[in-house]
């Protein structure tokens, strides 16, 4: 599936996550200040509840009439003069960009942050067409020019990465010569990226929320690149992903002051822009041909089911900031361009349980993400479902759980068997418990405790604490 | 204009609806009430004055330098804050509101004989616009709405409205009418609302900017000043 990123297996990708110690610091830091960022700015409004209620019904309302505000969307963005194209795969929308690419003649793009460009895996496409792609956002801009390293955060692609090795790159790929400071790097990835504006053929974007009643399209940036890239080219494209629409302004206000509070603590953030169809005729600036590509790739799939609310999301990364097991393995372990919480979910209903059966097991299920959604998606309840179905349906279990469950049903079965193997497993795992921790397990176990100790058996077992508890008890 | 195509539609909605449990829905859908609507009670109540200090503290946080003043002495806080930014040069909207607060002779006369140079948005020099904006280091821009919760200028695009004044300078100004300041997003998405419900065109291109460009994608250092202006002021005309 295209929006898989690596190949290694998912313990592999946790262990080289585990393993960088500067990335896990960072990790850590960029969600504490932005955990704290999204507390104050809700702690501001006082009524933060009551924002996630309106967030989620209007969301709900939404997606149980999508096909109405779809209809509406398409036919107010083609009566200001834009075309539509509605996509029920990756292919088919990596297709109709393709077409308007030759038939633009484009020989140089310029893109915006898209997490479903990313996820239909467009770039390539471009590229075989003969294409520059430049991503213009700072942090995909860094990603791209070191060999195409992927994001590793929703919001903050690059969080991953130093400022040290964001000068190594710059010097390596852009003929750069100054220091590491942030100041200088974004002045000259600034310079690089104006001149790329100013000579583009085509601006590509995503889209935060899309409104029917108007058939315009938001975008939600701090550097402004959106703009430049809207308002530079002659040609725009911007893909959705289909859920991304809202029915009027007054929707699209209340969730893009749910986005930004939620994804950096700002009220609103530096640049949201709100654009209808191509420029006006009389207009300067602004794009002479206007194409909206809205895309199912697998979202029809999950209407009407038990995770129908994932499509709530407005994706703000306010589960990942907040996520214990985001914070130790980092973006990259969860092998899709979806990390986090919001990815556990995701990722496997876009991208099948084949590739990303073990992400809802990566979760303590302690529903810091449930609490911390401003649209009130119940994520964990979604991942305890995720093991429910790779049990129950797709008898997809871990290889651990499966053999972990079967000794326990076969050991639990027999209650001789029981006492017995409960009585020596103290001594049985003794060589391999250090201070009441086992920390280098075996067998179905190794894979537990490369990640995280697992507790050793009581000496003390709880039937024979009992006995002796009601013994007490009695006296 | 002539409309545009849509590809694929009919097929597209049917899944959805079959997914959905039902027949396609293609007209009378109307919004409810929300149960809930906190962003209306937000600053509820407030005059214009209270809301000015609201928005001269929320400048603070949004690396924007807020100038108060008059309609009479606008000029020459204009010239003043273009000077701080170490002038020209500059590229102004052509907007009627220039005129209105009798801005034009700084403008037209005033800056040019200063060696300023300034640049009127003229849709008839089509794209040359556009390099005069990238060339300029002040791009100056009337507020069309203003929101005091997060120090936002909203502005509607139009012919002599462009776009780029806005976000291609080194530097933005906005001149701000008292007027102009309602309490947060909720009222000018409610204007909007009501522009279209009456049938009216909404402006191509809607920019709400609150304060300068800035990016946190470097070990969340906050570096103020990327793609569009590194530095802006907002300039309140307290008695318009």
């Amino acid at each position: 599936m295209s929006m898989k990123i690596g190949t290694d297996p998912f313990h592999e990708r946790v262990e080289t996550g585990i393993n960088n110690s500067f990335m896990r610091g960072a990790v850590a830091g960029a969600q504490e200040r932005l955990r704290t960022r999204r507390l104050d700015a809700a702690a501001e409004l006082g009524n933060w509840e009551e924002w996630r209620a309106l967030g989620e019904e209007i969301r709900q309302h939404t997606l149980e009439h999508l096909d109405y505000y779809l209809m509406q969307l398409s036919e107010n963005v083609a009566k200001r003069g834009g075309h539509v194209f509605f996509a029920q795969t990756a292919e088919e929308a990596n297709q109709y960009i393709r077409d308007v690419v030759i038939k633009k003649n484009a020989k140089k793009i310029v893109k915006s942050k898209s997490m479903v460009t990313e996820e239909i895996h467009l770039n390539p496409v471009l590229e075989a067409a003969g294409c520059e792609v430049i991503e213009t956002d700072l942090g995909e801009y860094i990603l791209q020019i070191d060999d195409h390293d992927p994001p590793s955060h929703i919001v903050a692609p690059a969080l991953h990465k130093n400022k040290e090795q964001i000068r190594d790159v710059f010097r390596k790929k852009l003929d750069y010569d100054k220091t590491e400071k942030p100041e200088e790097l974004a002045s000259h990835a600034r310079k690089m990226l104006r001149n790329e504006y100013l000579t583009a053929d085509i601006g590509i974007t995503g889209c935060n929320f899309a409104i029917a009643e108007s058939g315009s399209i938001t975008l939600v940036t701090n550097e402004g690149n959106a703009d430049l890239v809207t308002a530079l080219p002659k040609t725009q494209i911007t893909v959705m992903g289909m859920e991304r629409i809202v029915p009027t302004f007054e929707e699209m206000e209340v969730l893009v002051s749910l986005l930004t509070r939620s994804a950096v603590g700002q009220k609103l953030t530096s640049y949201i822009t709100v654009l209808t169809g191509p420029r006006d005729e009389g207009d300067v600036d602004g794009p002479e041909e206007f194409h909206l590509v809205i895309v199912d790739n697998g979202r029809s799939d999950i209407l009407g089911t038990e995770f129908q609310s994932v499509l709530q999301c407005i994706r703000c990364a306010a589960c990942v900031n907040v996520c214990p097991v985001y914070r130790h393995i980092g973006g990259h372990s969860y092998g899709s361009i979806y990390s986090g919480p919001i990815g556990a979910v995701l990722s496997p209903l876009l991208g099948g349980y084949d590739d990303y059966k073990e992400l809802p097991y990566a979760s303590t299920l302690c529903a810091a993400c449930t609490e911390a959604c401003p649209v009130k998606i119940p994520l964990h309840e979604l991942l305890l479902k995720h093991r429910q179905v790779i049990v129950e349906r797709e008898g997809k279990a871990p290889i651990s759980e499966k053999l972990a469950m079967k000794a326990f049903g076969l050991g639990a079965a027999s209650s001789l068997l029981y006492k017995f193997g409960s009585k020596v497993a103290p001594s049985a795992l003794q060589p391999f418990t250090a201070d009441q921790r086992i920390t280098k397990g075996i067998g179905p176990l190794k894979a537990w405790t490369e990640i995280r100790e697992f507790p050793a058996p009581n000496k003390e077992r709880f039937r024979d604490w009992f006995r002796e508890h009601k013994k007490g008890g009695e006296q | 204009m002539a409309n545009g195509a849509i590809h694929n539609r009919d097929t597209f909605l049917q899944t959805i609806a079959k997914r959905l449990g039902r027949e396609p829905r293609t007209s009378a859908v109307s919004r409810p009430a929300w149960k809930h609507q906190p962003q209306w009670t937000v600053f509820q109540g407030y005059s214009q004055d209270d809301l000015l200090e609201v928005l001269k503290s929320q400048c603070s946080r949004i690396h924007t330098d807020f100038v108060a003043t008059t309609a009479d002495a606008l000029a020459a806080t204009l010239k003043q804050t273009v000077a701080q930014y170490g002038g020209g040069p500059v590229v102004t909207w052509n907007d009627p509101r220039f005129a209105e607060y009798r801005l034009m002779p700084l403008l037209q006369s005033e800056w040019p004989n200063e060696q300023i140079d300034v640049h009127i948005w003229d849709a008839s020099a089509g794209r040359k616009n556009i390099e005069w904006a990238e060339k300029a280091n002040v791009g100056i821009t009337f507020s069309d709405i203003t929101l005091a919760e997060s120090g936002t200028v909203v502005l509607f695009s139009n012919s002599g409205k462009g776009r780029t004044v806005s976000f291609l300078p080194q530097t933005y100004i906005a001149i701000i009418p008292k007027s102009t300041i309602v309490p947060r997003m909720t009222q000018a998405a409610a204007y909007i609302h009501k522009q279209i419900e009456n049938g009216e065109q909404v402006a191509s291109c809607i920019n709400f900017i609150t304060g300068p460009s800035n990016s946190a994608d470097i070990e969340m250092n906050l570096v103020v000043g990327v793609h569009g202006p590194v530095k802006a002021t907002y300039i309140v005309v307290t008695d318009r």
